[in-house]
């Protein structure tokens, strides 16, 4: 598993308690899991998501993700309606290990509140939390 | 012995048996048809009858040579925490082989089946005075089905009440198919957070706890292998909100004799008789799932029940506040046959010294451990104790990479990764069937794989080597399974 000084951590994305990310797209938002997170949970096998057109709020779960040791919860960062999800996870969720920042992403939302984005983590604090746990 | 048991030896290839014997190939013959011939229907037949033709002798070798690549508790040690996987005196086999149980057909009507009715309608008694409950059904099939079953009857208990409930509280160390029974029931699980303790604490329940809530499941002990001591307390604040408390008897064997469930708290609770009662379950079952009750829960039993009519037993349906049949006969009767047995061979002394052994010899693996191991909670623990890799991280070593060194040793290796809320959880739970020896060479075998991480991580990483495979793609198999033969 990787130290706290391997990780993937950009800047371009914020970041939630439960280590999902989310990243500001024009109108839209894309979420994802964090490096921290894919790297915990081992090689993704199955990947579990929404309907698109389904709604969420901040903090409900969903979808779940499945690796070889266990399965997680996916809590939506912020709140919003679901526009797209990445298919190609279903052939491949070896994607969200290989790149969880990019092609590994897991939905794209409309965000209910685009002020929301502002209450999750920036890199710094995120990165501060992940050496509390570690 | 003073060495590890693992070792290499000559192991026997064997091919599917598809890819055996020749075609003609029989084992056995038949005597001249001495009647007419009478074909079936041919809407019940196929052309092509895909099986292999193969002699005796085949066929024993095959499986013979399969049983060789096996590893139960028959071999050697099998720590698998939370499954109780202890050794089963064979005493208990030997009964459930009696030919008045085995041959017994469900069909039989009661007055045919006198021994076996008797039998179920004894061992839902004894069941009843371990955990301290007033009823029994012996229905459920395993112990997720039991914990479904404590679902329906926790709903039918409200309904009778006329009233309708939405969730269910269910602590991050009960066991992962209780949300999934509340689910399937149609409640919402509600997930509360342990203490730093690892147990629960009365205020996370106090403020969940409402009138829209139907009850909790706990599981005493926890998964973390650690005693509930507020559930006395946290019991009373759910009763007093209406609600019900379900105990999840996956555990049991920490406690048998020592603590009566019904005592403290609990409404309803599901037995594991294959893990705590004696019954092999390595391969996945049969399993048995009795659900135990307080009086007032007592009416919605599933139907049949034993009951008993003067001086005979009898299968009632008469129950009309029942929640139903949950399949279509009693349940898995070998495994009652071998608990029953194993009840009655240990006697009350013996069923809580069991325990108290179970309980010590977690402690002792727990003490002699820790400090090779990272202890996830330093407090006494009931029947199992959970480590995690954080020692060996900075060796890049994982949990799975000691599990996997430990079958080289001649070990099963423990559970790992769960509970969830330990990060690269170890779980071990001895059992008390492991003699001090036992424990001692697992124990030493754990110390010399801690420092082959620290000194040969490679040896880790590539293990198993000892065994007729080597370290499974799991990813693969996870990812792309293949399930045709």
């Amino acid at each position: 598993m990787k130290e706290i000084g391997e990780l993937q951590l950009p800047d371009d994305v914020r970041y939630a308690e439960d280590h999902e990310w989310a990243r500001s797209e024009g109108e839209n938002t894309r979420i994802g899991i964090s490096d921290y997170a894919q790297d915990q949970l081992g090689d993704i096998v199955y990947v579990e998501f929404p309907q698109v057109g389904d709604t969420f709020n901040k903090g409900e779960e969903f979808g779940t993700v499945e690796s070889v040791k266990a399965v997680a919860e996916l809590y939506m960062p912020i709140g919003g309606e679901i526009l797209a999800v990445n298919t190609a996870l279903e052939e491949s969720p070896e994607l969200v290990n290989k790149s969880p920042y990019g092609d590994g992403w897991l939905i794209e939302v409309k965000p209910a509140d685009s002020a929301e984005l502002d209450t999750l983590m920036t890199r710094d604090v995120y990165l501060e939390t992940l050496k509390g746990i570690k | 012995m003073k060495e590890a048991p693992g070792i290499t030896g000559l192991i026997l290839n064997e091919p599917l048996l598809w890819e055996k014997g020749k075609k003609g190939r029989r084992g056995f013959s038949l005597p001249r048809r001495d009647v007419d011939f009478c074909p079936l229907d041919e809407n019940l037949t196929s052309k092509t009858l895909d099986f292999p033709d193969l002699s005796e002798v085949d066929v024993i070798r095959h499986y013979t040579r399969l049983s060789q690549w096996n590893f139960g508790v028959d071999t050697g040690m099998y720590p698998l925490g939370s499954c109780t996987m202890k050794y089963n005196p064979k005493i208990n086999e030997k009964q459930a082989r009696l030919q008045g149980f085995a041959g017994a057909h469900p069909l039989l009507p009661h007055t045919l089946s006198q021994g076996a009715l008797k039998l179920m309608f004894e061992l839902e008694r004894l069941l009843a005075e371990i955990t301290g409950m007033d009823a029994v059904s012996l229905q459920p099939a395993a112990g997720a089905q039991g914990e479904l079953t404590g679902m329906l009857l926790i709903h039918a208990f409200h309904k009778s009440k006329g009233i309708r409930r939405s969730k269910i509280i269910i602590p991050d160390t009960a066991h992962g198919t209780n949300p999934s029974s509340a689910a399937l029931c149609g409640y919402r699980p509600v997930h509360v957070k342990s203490n730093e303790q690892g147990v629960l604490s009365v205020e996370a329940i106090a403020e969940v706890m409402n009138e829209d809530t139907a009850g909790i499941m706990v599981t005493n002990p926890n998964t973390l292998g650690l005693f509930e001591k507020n559930l006395k307390e946290i019991a009373e604040i759910v009763h007093s909100k209406g609600g019900l408390v379900y105990g999840d008897g996956a555990n049991m064997n920490a406690i048998m004799g020592m603590v009566q469930m019904g005592q403290i708290g609990a409404d309803i609770m599901h037995l594991n008789l294959h893990k705590t009662f004696s019954t092999p379950h390595g391969g996945g079952g049969p399993g048995s799932g009795p659900v135990c009750v307080k009086k007032h829960l007592e009416p919605f039993l599933p139907v049949p029940r034993v009951a008993q009519e003067s001086d005979r037993y009898v299968l009632s349906e008469d129950f009309p506040e029942s929640i139903g049949r949950l399949h279509a006969f009693f349940g898995n009767f070998g495994v009652m046959v071998k608990a029953y047995s194993y009840i009655q061979s240990m006697g009350p002394d013996n069923l809580k010294k069991a325990s108290q052994l179970a309980v010590l010899n977690a402690n002792y693996i727990q003490e002699m451990l820790k400090g090779t191991l990272h202890l996830a909670y330093d407090r006494p623990c009931m029947h199992e104790c959970v480590f995690s890799d954080k020692l060996q991280q900075p060796h890049k070593v994982m949990t799975l990479d000691m599990a996997k060194r430990l079958m080289d040793y001649g070990f099963h290796p423990p559970t790992v990764y769960f509970p969830l809320i330990v990060n690269g959880a170890i779980m071990i739970e001895p059992t008390e069937t492991e003699s001090k020896e036992d424990l001692d060479l697992f124990i030493e075998a754990c110390k010399a794989i801690s420092n082959e991480a620290q000194q040969t991580p490679q040896l880790l990483l590539e293990a198993p080597q000892k065994c007729k495979v080597r370290r499974m793609d799991e990813t693969a198999a996870a990812r792309r399974p293949c399930l045709a033969g």
